[in-house]
């Protein structure tokens, strides 16, 4: 297991870093001599997606779906351009597709070749989506990954699962909770979990808005 | 490639264990791990396809044991001395030992990183012809087994589904993972019943849908 001072390796001494990040780091200053990399703009990717690119850019997209029907349409028929309006876009995020959840049907997005992940409203993937459990088990028991997350829906509602094999991105819009009637955007992306727009988990209930 | 990489319906793996309140990296190597393979990726010298092709190239127990960062790593290390832009002599030594080549692109200035990133790389491309396959027309999967780059996974070739969406044209990946061209051909969207894909034990509610290039499929 990692630990939060793995973090830190970057100012340990050399005998402290595991083969691999010294395998990296002797990369990296190869790179950075020749000239291929400059490290400003390494630590310039690292910020976006640390600090810029994550699950709250999907959150207030999902908000909007729920609060604004024109908006909904808008990312029915073109979700790329309608989540461009919330200034959400770019890498990994360029052919975008939202697949909405209802009582008959729930939607489930993997990627069973590689890790393809809606970056530019998700930011990186979690460890699970890119781990061989899930890839292997979502196309042939997606019930039995939702109990892995501790979610058990009706027998009665089908699930659908979108295996991402090409460069569109589905972004799952999960339903909205029971007695959110009249709450602002902001109040309804509170509840917005990164998991119910893989379809891996449900939003919060309204009772445990943080 | 039928590799392992080529995860969908196997068993045994056990199960999926999210991490409450996982980090976005775990440990500082894996921040440099995404920097390096973006900002590398930048020079123009692959596509992501072949990116992608060179990670499922690596060695099955070694896939399978790694992190993904892991594989990302091996994998550049990989793509590196096969534009031989980095020589196994100076991976051992930990330094720089011959002049950098040229590249196709100039390394990205920090200030470049927010147009790069926003502008990412669309996959789109206009097509002359039109679509072989309409909404709602069956198709089977083809039955194929090329020894290169496939996004095609095994569980659904043989498969007969139907074509929910048409996407419009896309760079095909099973020709330029291998320097062969961009060939676009137009995507679908296609829905396979779990029945179809996994035989009568299957959950009677389950569906899969994929994006199939045009040339993964036939009239059913």
């Amino acid at each position: 297991m990692h630990t939060p001072d793995d973090d830190h390796d970057h100012d340990h001494d050399h005998s402290e870093l595991s083969p691999v990040a010294l395998r990296v780091r002797a990369l990296e200053s190869i790179l950075v001599e020749k000239g291929y990399v400059d490290p400003q703009a390494l630590d310039a990717i690292i910020d976006t997606y640390q600090t810029k690119v994550g699950p709250r850019n999907g959150a207030k997209v999902v908000a909007r779906a729920w609060s604004d029907p024109a908006y909904l349409e808008r990312l029915r028929g073109d979700a790329t351009a309608a989540i461009a309006e919330l200034g959400f876009g770019g890498r990994q995020g360029e052919h975008m597709v939202i697949v909405e959840n209802t009582p008959e049907r729930h939607n489930l997005v993997v990627c069973t070749l590689c890790s393809c992940y809606p970056w530019s409203v998700l930011g990186l993937p979690p460890v699970w989506y890119k781990s061989a459990p899930y890839r292997a088990k979502a196309v042939i028991d997606p019930r039995g990954v939702l109990a892995d997350f501790g979610v058990s829906l009706p027998n009665s509602t089908a699930i659908r699962v979108w295996d991402s094999t090409a460069e569109l991105r589905y972004l799952v819009v999960p339903m909205r909770p029971d007695g959110t009637e009249g709450w602002d955007e902001d109040r309804l992306a509170a509840l917005v979990t990164r998991d119910s727009m893989i379809g891996a988990g449900l939003p919060l209930p309204a009772g445990e808005a943080p | 490639m039928n590799g392992v990489h080529d995860l969908g319906g196997m068993m045994g793996f056990g199960p999926v264990i999210p991490e409450p309140d996982e980090p976005v990296f775990h440990a500082a190597w894996e921040r440099r791990a995404l920097a390096l393979t973006l900002a590398c990726g930048a020079l123009g010298e692959w596509s992501i396809d072949t990116s992608r092709h060179t990670r499922e190239s690596l060695p099955p127990a070694f896939y399978l044991s790694s992190s993904y960062y892991e594989i990302w790593i091996a994998a550049l290390t990989n793509l590196l001395e096969w534009r031989g832009m980095v020589g196994a002599e100076e991976l051992a030594a930990e330094r720089a030992l011959a002049p950098a080549k040229a590249t196709r692109r100039s390394p990205p200035a920090a200030s470049d990183i927010p147009a790069l990133l926003a502008r990412g790389g669309p996959c789109d491309r206009p097509m002359t012809g039109r679509p072989h396959f309409a909404v709602g027309d069956r198709v089977r999967a083809r039955v194929i087994n090329p020894a290169g780059h496939t996004r095609l996974p095994r569980y659904a070739r043989g498969k007969t589904g139907v074509v929910e969406r048409v996407q419009g044209g896309f760079v095909f990946p099973d020709s330029n993972a291998h320097g062969r061209g961009e060939a676009p051909q137009w995507l679908y969207c296609v829905t396979f019943t779990g029945r179809e894909l996994w035989g009568d034990e299957a959950d009677p509610g389950l569906s899969v849908s994929l994006d199939c290039w045009e040339s993964y499929l036939e009239r059913a």
